[in-house]
């Protein structure tokens, strides 16, 4: 009797595993794994990627870590994608170097693995890096504060309202593509904080938050007062520094500039709160990266980088209401159409 | 009555050896103490007087080296608006400490607080009053349940607010799915939610309502921890529960109304938040749990529970406050500010072990 019940139990199991493993090599899946699920430009990551799986018949599983930074849980999803046998992994790393090993497992495994938004170092570790090209999103803020100043941007004060203080790579593209378009001579433009120009009056971290950006912008007012140009890491940063200009009432004075996109941002540029911001598109990053895993799996044929770059760049848009001469932007209308969180 | 009798009564023989001895009654002050020793004692009498101090002398420090960009009234009043929050964070977290406990759950019932009220008030179309007061029921119901966790089922409080710190989090994100209300929206639909961000002006100074409402919290449970029987049964339970449930304090009914009260506060932190950065974000305030330790820890209290005055975690609040701007002033890298609020912690608590043994 017992030993019947236990032949039935490994028959079935057995069973199982004979019907299981076809059925999982019919269907191409895909994993998105994103530094939080939290975070408005994360959870429109999953939007896009989910809203394009289902039109290509993917199935898709998120995985998230718990915190920005949380790296093990990023280690225990890819992981778990190689175990459950999908195609693919579109991934935004939290600790672009720690994630390497991992990446590598996944890869030797056959799975195609394709960095979101933040590159890997180094950057080849992925088979390809889908991302908004930072560099350029700040360049094209500098580029436009220096035009909206025109001669006054010889002797502007500049704040820059920064990241954290690991100065990830992504805030250094922004911090640093902004002097560039702005004029200034960056020294290294791998460092944040190296600039010897004088209209730089100082550099402060805001943890790209609105509490952040408020303490950081009357930090750097109380080292000069005349501060008239602030670059921000994001909007809600910005929407913090402002808050910190409105208590003194120089919220006029001052052309604040940032990078991101997200709607509450855009609003605040058609109101004229901030000057200009760089968008950024991450629905658009996730759904191309679905595309990318379902081609790979039907043809074996993996995504190349955008020509003189060494990755595929999904595009940036200057959004203001204030174009300058020859820096190309749209305006909030467009911007808000293309807005995320 | 029978004293005077007894000592009218010849001595009987073998009394007469004490007639030698001495007649002083049993104190624990001894005369022969060192300057130090004093010095030792009178910090152990005043728990406030360390992080006063070491106030004091880092003002003096950054005051001398930045001149007026630091030493002006308003700096100075800006030190307390950048610190307004922790320390109203910090006087909840004061409460829970005094009890022997901790709350690690503070920010999230902080931020959660200021969540329900921005959504109520903005999303639901709610009177911002009754908006208010929903959050404040928020932040009341958080505490309650800390509260009855750790005193009916007699769970630790590291763990329970552990867990609560995530599910209120956890919450938090759920329900605003992350949006940020922003300011602009607020002072066009409910400028009552910002109220705490208008201020005062006397010169250069700038106190915000943030500010006062934080010094009147500090003052007013101050008053309330040192002179009524609530604050002192406080004190007793933090000290040791089992002598206080002795002495006819009713322990259980304590600990939950101080976590209940803790989170009502935390929900006056939501509010004055909110008058802080103008909007209301979901992710504001990550910090505000550890922050708040530290400043009680600098403060002086005693992380077992029964020692220490709230206005020395008032004054913690303020050092790290300057240490902050101060720093940030000269133009340091941030990692130094964290590196020298990280010794500061360790000094603290080794200088409260150094004042403990006046008393061992």
């Amino acid at each position: 009797m017992k030993k019947t019940v236990l032949t039935a139990a490994f028959a079935t199991l057995a069973l199982g595993v004979v019907f299981a493993a076809p059925a999982s090599a019919a269907g191409v899946s895909a994993c998105l794994i994103t530094k939080t699920d939290t975070n408005p430009f994360f959870v429109k990551m999953k939007e896009g990627a989910t809203a394009k799986a289902k039109e290509l018949g993917v199935t898709l599983k998120s995985y998230a870590g718990k915190i920005d930074g949380d790296s093990e849980s990023q280690v225990a999803a890819i992981e778990t994608c190689i175990a459950d046998g999908a195609k693919g992994i579109l991934l935004t790393a939290s600790d672009t170097k720690g994630i390497v090993p991992a990446v590598q497992e996944a890869r030797k495994a056959g799975l195609l693995v394709i960095a979101l938004d933040t590159p890997l170092d180094p950057i080849d570790a992925a088979d390809a890096t889908f991302a908004t090209d930072n560099l350029l999103a700040g360049e094209l803020i500098g580029k436009w504060a220096a035009a909206t100043l025109g001669d006054k941007a010889k002797d502007a004060k500049i704040a820059l309202l920064n990241l954290t203080p690991a100065q990830p790579s992504v805030d250094v593209l922004r911090n640093q593509g902004f002097m560039k378009g702005f004029g200034i001579d960056v020294g290294d433009i791998t460092r944040i904080g190296d600039e010897k120009d004088p209209r730089i009056v100082g550099n402060d971290v805001t943890n790209g938050n609105e509490e952040g950006g408020r303490t950081a912008m009357e930090n750097l007012l109380q080292k000069d007062p005349g501060i008239n140009v602030v670059h921000t890491i994001n909007e809600p940063a910005a929407a913090g520094a402002y808050e910190a200009l409105k208590a003194v009432g120089k919220e006029k004075d001052v052309l604040i500039v940032s990078v991101d996109g997200g709607c509450p941002g855009v609003k605040n540029v058609k109101e004229g709160i901030i000057g200009a911001t760089s968008q950024q598109y991450p629905l658009l990053m996730a759904s191309l990266g679905i595309e990318a895993i379902k081609k790979f799996a039907d043809t074996g044929e993996k995504p190349k980088p955008t020509a003189g770059k060494n990755f595929f760049d999904t595009g940036v848009a200057l959004v203001t209401d204030k174009p300058a001469k020859g820096v190309p932007s749209i305006d909030t209308k467009e911007g808000t159409a293309k807005c995320w969180g | 009555m029978s004293e005077p009798q007894a000592a009218t009564k010849p001595h009987m023989e073998y009394e007469k050896v004490l007639s030698g001895s001495s007649t002083q009654v049993a104190q624990f002050d001894t005369n022969d103490k060192t300057a130090l020793q004093k010095f030792q004692h009178f910090l152990h009498g005043s728990p406030a007087a360390v992080p006063l101090i070491v106030l004091l002398l880092s003002l003096t420090v950054f005051g001398a080296i930045l001149g007026t960009k630091f030493f002006s009234a308003f700096s100075l009043t800006l030190i307390l608006q950048q610190v307004a929050i922790t320390g109203i964070i910090g006087a909840a977290q004061t409460l829970i400490i005094l009890t022997a406990g901790i709350d690690l759950s503070v920010g999230a019932i902080m931020v959660l607080s200021s969540v329900v009220m921005g959504q109520l008030a903005i999303h639901y179309g709610i009177p911002t009053p009754l908006a208010i007061v929903g959050g404040f029921a928020v932040g009341a119901i958080c505490g309650l349940i800390n509260g009855f966790l750790v005193a009916r089922i007699k769970l630790p409080p590291f763990i329970v607010t552990l867990g609560m710190w995530q599910i209120v989090l956890a919450t938090n994100f759920l329900y605003s799915a992350n949006e940020t209300i922003r300011s602009q929206d607020l002072a066009a639909q409910a400028p009552l939610l910002q109220f705490f961000g208008e201020n005062i002006r006397i010169g250069g100074a700038v106190f915000t309502y943030g500010v006062i409402a934080m010094v009147l919290l500090v003052l007013v449970l101050w008053y309330v921890l040192n002179s009524t029987a609530w604050g002192r049964h406080l004190y007793a339970v933090g000290d040791d529960p089992d002598a206080a449930e002795l002495a006819g304090v009713n322990v259980k009914k304590m600990l939950i109304s101080v976590y209940t009260i803790s989170g009502i506060i935390c929900a006056l932190g939501g509010w004055a938040l909110i008058g802080r950065i103008g909007s209301v974000s979901p992710t504001a305030g990550q910090f505000a749990n550890i922050e708040s330790i530290t400043a009680v820890v600098i403060g002086g209290l005693s992380l077992f529970g029964g020692r220490g005055s709230i206005l020395g975690m008032l004054f913690g609040a303020l050092i790290v406050g300057v240490f902050s701007l101060g720093l940030r002033l000269i133009g340091t890298d941030p990692q130094w500010t964290y590196l020298l609020i990280g010794v500061l912690i360790i000094a603290a608590v080794a200088i409260d072990q150094w004042i403990r043994k006046v008393a061992g």
